[in-house]
């Protein structure tokens, strides 16, 4: 019995020690997911203001002949360039599973991949896919880190090389919700920029005019103004699903680090009750034993 | 009350600056650009270069990147993806990040995704040190 008791105290105190490490990493995870927010919010002034310079093109019809620029351009067939944005580590719930289940839609034959965190790079290595690039992204990094990914994938498109340039990324919805989207940069389809960013509490700066280009002096000239906003406009996106990503990843890995602490708190609860009953029964084993030693010595 | 412009300095990051200023010198596509209030509207694209304000008889300098400006008759606003106020600039820093940008570029042992990198380094690097000895270097002879 004793050997028991001493076996079970040995596991309560290792599972108090996975709660302590849970625990913390619930903390951190928490304080990164709000430099993540802090960064999206930050950039907001930047994105509203690309926003309205951008307005006279989304005015622009579809097919307008009068302003074509390559990054507009649709070609069909050909390869696809996939920007993978995971994460660099685990623990973070089902967060990699989801997105990269995902992946599976591509066909491996006619894509490319660009990787950014090491996750997806170790599954698209595994399944033999085309890697063309892995960046590496820190948890502060700043707008140069993302304008280096965004151009090396432009590049490839502008090159030929590719048709297509579609990022995948988990978009954040909240703490406790992240849901995976495939976004195409490349070419240009919408002007929005994403929601974060763009929703907006103060609203003073909704209140000003929307540029109307008649009225201003473009230098060069319109068109050549407007083409050059293009590439800021993908530096900017793949930027903002970098921020997403992030703020996912940490939420992710908050939820998933808290769940572990409940369940390790569930668990040193059970075995703290076990180890009563056994002690329990052993008490009373030892005061049977007394009282049956007693009896017959009387 | 002299007439002033509301400027302002956005970055992906942050607002790097914002003020009522009396002029301010932009590096626009075509040249560099003094603003001073009651401008005719006009918006142009700015390459990397230095930017200089005038508030109250004194200058700030500021490296700043590629981007944007939208001119107003009352406001001058500025969309870069960088921006740096020259006593912020950490020139050895610079220079080692110039240094070691045109090293690895130079030894071409990199692998794509490092020499995009690289040359995004290297071009905001320089643009800051531009900004740094231009103002610094003529004051010495």
């Amino acid at each position: 019995m004793a050997a028991n008791t001493r076996d079970i105290r040995r596991r309560i105190k290792s599972v108090k020690n996975t709660a302590q490490i849970t625990k913390a990493m619930q903390m951190v995870a928490a304080s990164k997911m709000r430099k993540a927010q802090t960064a999206a919010i930050a950039s907001r002034p930047y994105a509203q203001e690309l926003a309205r310079l951008l307005l006279p093109f989304s005015s622009l019809p579809a097919d307008d002949e009068s302003f074509a620029h390559p990054l507009l351009q649709e070609r069909s067939g050909g390869r696809e360039l996939v920007l993978l944005i995971s994460t660099d580590k685990g623990l973070c719930g089902a967060l990699n599973t989801n997105l990269l289940r995902e992946v599976s839609q591509f066909d491996p034959a006619n894509t490319d991949f660009v990787c950014v965190g090491r996750k997806g790079l170790q599954f698209l290595v595994r399944c033999k896919c085309t890697v063309l690039a892995d960046f590496e992204i820190k948890d502060n990094f700043s707008y140069f880190n993302a304008e280096a990914v965004a151009k090396f994938c432009m590049d490839q498109f502008v090159n030929g090389k590719v048709n297509r340039v579609t990022v995948l990324y988990t978009n954040f919805v909240n703490t406790l919700t992240q849901s995976v989207v495939r976004h195409q940069v490349v070419p240009v389809r919408s002007f929005e920029i994403g929601r974060v960013a763009l929703e907006d509490g103060d609203g003073a700066s909704d209140t000003r005019p929307i540029p109307d280009t008649t009225e201003y002096i473009l230098e060069p000239n319109q068109s050549d103004f407007l083409g050059s906003l293009l590439p800021h406009f993908i530096f900017f996106k793949v930027f903002h699903f970098l921020l997403e990503s992030r703020a996912s990843e940490h939420s992710a890995r908050m939820v998933a680090m808290k769940s572990a602490t409940d369940n390790a708190k569930q668990l040193i609860k059970d075995l703290t009750l076990e180890y009563n009953k056994v002690r329990q029964a052993s008490i009373t084993t030892e005061i049977l034993e007394i009282a049956t030693a007693q009896m017959i010595l009387s | 009350m002299a007439a002033t412009l509301k400027l302002e300095i956005i970055t992906p990051e942050e607002v790097a600056y914002r003020d009522d200023v009396e002029m301010v010198l932009v590096p626009a596509e075509l040249g560099d650009m003094g603003v001073y209030p009651m401008h005719v509207p006009l918006m142009t694209r700015i390459l990397p270069g230095e930017l200089i304000v005038t508030k109250g008889g004194e200058l700030t300098h500021l490296a700043i990147g590629e981007g944007f400006a939208e001119i107003t008759q009352t406001n001058v606003r500025i969309l870069v993806d960088m921006a740096i106020e020259e006593r912020h600039i950490d020139e050895t820093a610079a220079e080692a990040a110039v240094e070691r940008a045109q090293k690895a570029i130079r030894e071409g042992l990199l692998a794509n995704q490092e020499v995009a990198t690289a040359q995004i380094s290297l071009m905001k690097s320089l643009a800051q040190l531009k900004v740094r000895r231009r103002r610094y270097l003529p004051t010495q002879g």
